[in-house]
């Protein structure tokens, strides 16, 4: 046991020291591929590789759903899609501005790269914080990657390429924009990081009741397997479940701190109720969730007691 | 020589204090002891504002921080004292932060106890001293890692100009808590460092919190750089249910408002 211990160490170790992500494609339907992520932080041994990225083998080559956290998994991506189809990649198509979901633009900049057009800008205004904050992250996995934000606006809710049609669902609430791709041929739909299953759900961005309206957008939708951004992709809606049942907790938890009084850090404190104790990250991203979202909820529990101005 | 003999008698004096009062079962804290965290500014955050006097690390001074900064800008941080009393003020500082020191509070009849948010620059400890009336003070720390950048940023008011519209707008609520009444005020404050490029140092000073019914004072704080735009403060304040609120900033803007539980 300890030697197996030992071995699978200097296994992990060397994988640093390489640079590999050892990224293994997992066919979830037919012509089509997810690359799973490890359910943490980025961290200096995933070097961001936390994010389910997608694949689809189309007539006229294939199609990312996503590009990756960096340079290195961008081209180790290309590797491993060779591994499995001999068509060449020939677009990409990006659900939201998350680093983990676009930093691997750069080796595929010569291909179009979609996204919706509030993705666009905000890739392009907070790009570089990105990157500060991830190279800081992960380390030398980040070496030479320079945000790339995509290069083609989606406007219409369609996409063809070769014998698939795509279809686009727009909404928001994870961040300014979440795009939702359902592959019309397969009934596969990746949902972005609207969704995640067992693993909690990410806000610096989030408006949770428009979030929540996405989700049940979601739910409308017939598909035959969700994809979440983060989690295992399933042929059913537990991801969805899971994002809205732990949104909701966490919502009824920030307003009810709000209106005892309680200051960020009793918050950031409060138990973990046990139907999330099994999942990924929760302590974490409610320490966050916190800073993100509950100033404004504290501030809103004052009132103006003296008007300022200056003169 | 002699004063080595005067040292030594105020220490043998100071243990006998302990051992007499609440602070038996503490007693085994060590004098000046190695700093637990292993800043490489402990000495110097040490001699600067807590005198170079006697310390002790204590587990009674409860520093609450989220371990990782989200936010440079806004790092939320609460702290309590428990099981201490006589205390004649407490110093918040940060060790590694640019201008380290971020307020001081006198608690005269509030808890000594406090929230706010402040400006970190780079990963550091974030330390609580109270000092008692035996000269002692009561080190409590916490580490926050940060990504950076929190000081040496401009305001939001101040980098987007529209900071004068509301400028010393005074904001509260009083939250009925198991231990008394909580009060939360927040000013109006750009709160700028003078480490931005262009934008000098701007930030509210002192302010004094006094019991609304008999004029009596219930706490001075002085606040520092660091504190974050436009300062969310919390205090508990026991029975007490209106408080005047009297301050100024280091431009001799003064903020004065009767806060009343409605």
């Amino acid at each position: 046991m300890a030697s197996f211990a030992s071995l699978l160490c200097a296994a992990l170790t060397q994988a640093e020291t390489l640079f590999d992500y050892q990224l293994q494609p997992v066919q979830v339907a037919e012509g089509t591929w997810v690359v799973p992520g490890v359910p943490e932080d980025f961290s200096r041994s995933n070097g961001g590789n936390i994010v389910n990225i997608g694949f689809i083998e189309t007539s006229a080559g294939v199609v990312l759903i996503d590009t990756g956290p960096s340079l290195r998994y961008a081209q180790q991506l290309e590797a491993a899609v060779a591994r499995v189809t001999s068509q060449p990649i020939v677009a990409a198509i990006i659900t939201h501005h998350h680093p983990d979901h676009w930093f691997g633009n750069q080796h595929f900049k010569t291909l179009p790269i979609y996204a919706l057009p509030e993705t666009l800008g905000a890739m392009v205004n907070e790009g570089d914080n990105f990157a500060d904050n991830l190279y800081r992250m992960s380390g030398d996995w980040m070496r030479s990657t320079e945000p790339t934000p995509a290069n083609t606006a989606l406007a219409d809710n369609t996409l063809s390429i070769g014998d698939h049609t795509f279809q686009l669902i727009k909404l928001k609430g994870h961040t300014v924009a979440d795009l939702a791709v359902l592959d019309t041929n397969t009934g596969v739909l990746f949902a972005g990081d609207l969704a995640f299953d067992q693993r909690a759900p990410t806000t610096p961005h989030a408006d949770i009741d428009t979030w929540l309206a996405s989700l049940d957008s979601l739910g409308d939708i017939d598909y035959r397997l969700l994809v979440p951004g983060h989690g295992q992709p399933a042929p059913d809606d537990r991801a969805i479940q899971f994002t809205r049942h732990y949104l909701l907790w966490l919502q009824n938890l920030l307003r009810q701190s709000a209106q005892v009084g309680d200051v960020p850090t009793d918050v950031i404190n409060k138990p973990i109720p046990a139907a999330f104790q099994e999942a990924s990250l929760v302590r974490e991203e409610l320490s966050r969730s916190v800073i993100h979202l509950y100033p404004g909820l504290e501030a809103n529990t004052l009132s103006t007691h003296k008007q300022g101005g200056y003169n | 020589m002699t004063r080595h003999v005067a040292t030594a008698l105020i220490r043998l004096l100071g243990l006998v204090v302990l051992l007499g009062g609440s602070a038996l079962a503490r007693s085994g804290l060590e004098r000046n002891g190695a700093d637990p965290l292993d800043s490489p500014m402990w000495e110097n955050m040490h001699e600067r504002f807590l005198a170079g006097e006697d310390y002790v690390f204590d587990a009674a001074i409860e520093v609450i921080a989220p371990s990782y900064a989200e936010d440079s800008l806004n790092v939320p941080v609460a702290f309590s004292v428990s099981g201490i009393e006589n205390i004649q003020q407490i110093a918040v500082f940060a060790d590694l932060n640019p201008l380290p020191m971020v307020l001081r509070l006198r608690p005269v009849t509030v808890a000594p106890a406090m929230a706010f948010r402040f400006k970190l620059q780079q990963s550091s400890p974030v330390r609580v001293a109270a000092l008692t009336d035996d000269g002692l003070w009561h080190v409590g720390s916490a580490w926050i890692d940060a990504a950076g950048g929190g000081c040496t940023a401009p305001s939001v008011g101040m980098a987007s100009g529209n900071w004068t519209e509301t400028f010393g707008t005074v904001n509260a609520g009083f939250f009925p808590r198991e231990s008394g009444n909580r009060l939360k005020l927040q000013i109006m404050h750009p709160m700028d460092t003078g480490l931005a490029e262009g934008i000098p140092r701007f930030h509210i000073e002192q302010l004094q919190l006094r019991n609304l019914d008999d004029d009596s004072l219930m706490a001075e704080l002085e606040l520092y750089e660091p504190i974050s735009e436009n300062p969310l403060l919390s205090f508990d304040i026991g029975a007490v249910s209106g408080v005047a609120l009297e301050g100024y900033d280091n431009n001799a803007n003064t903020f004065t408002a009767d806060l009343v539980n409605p």
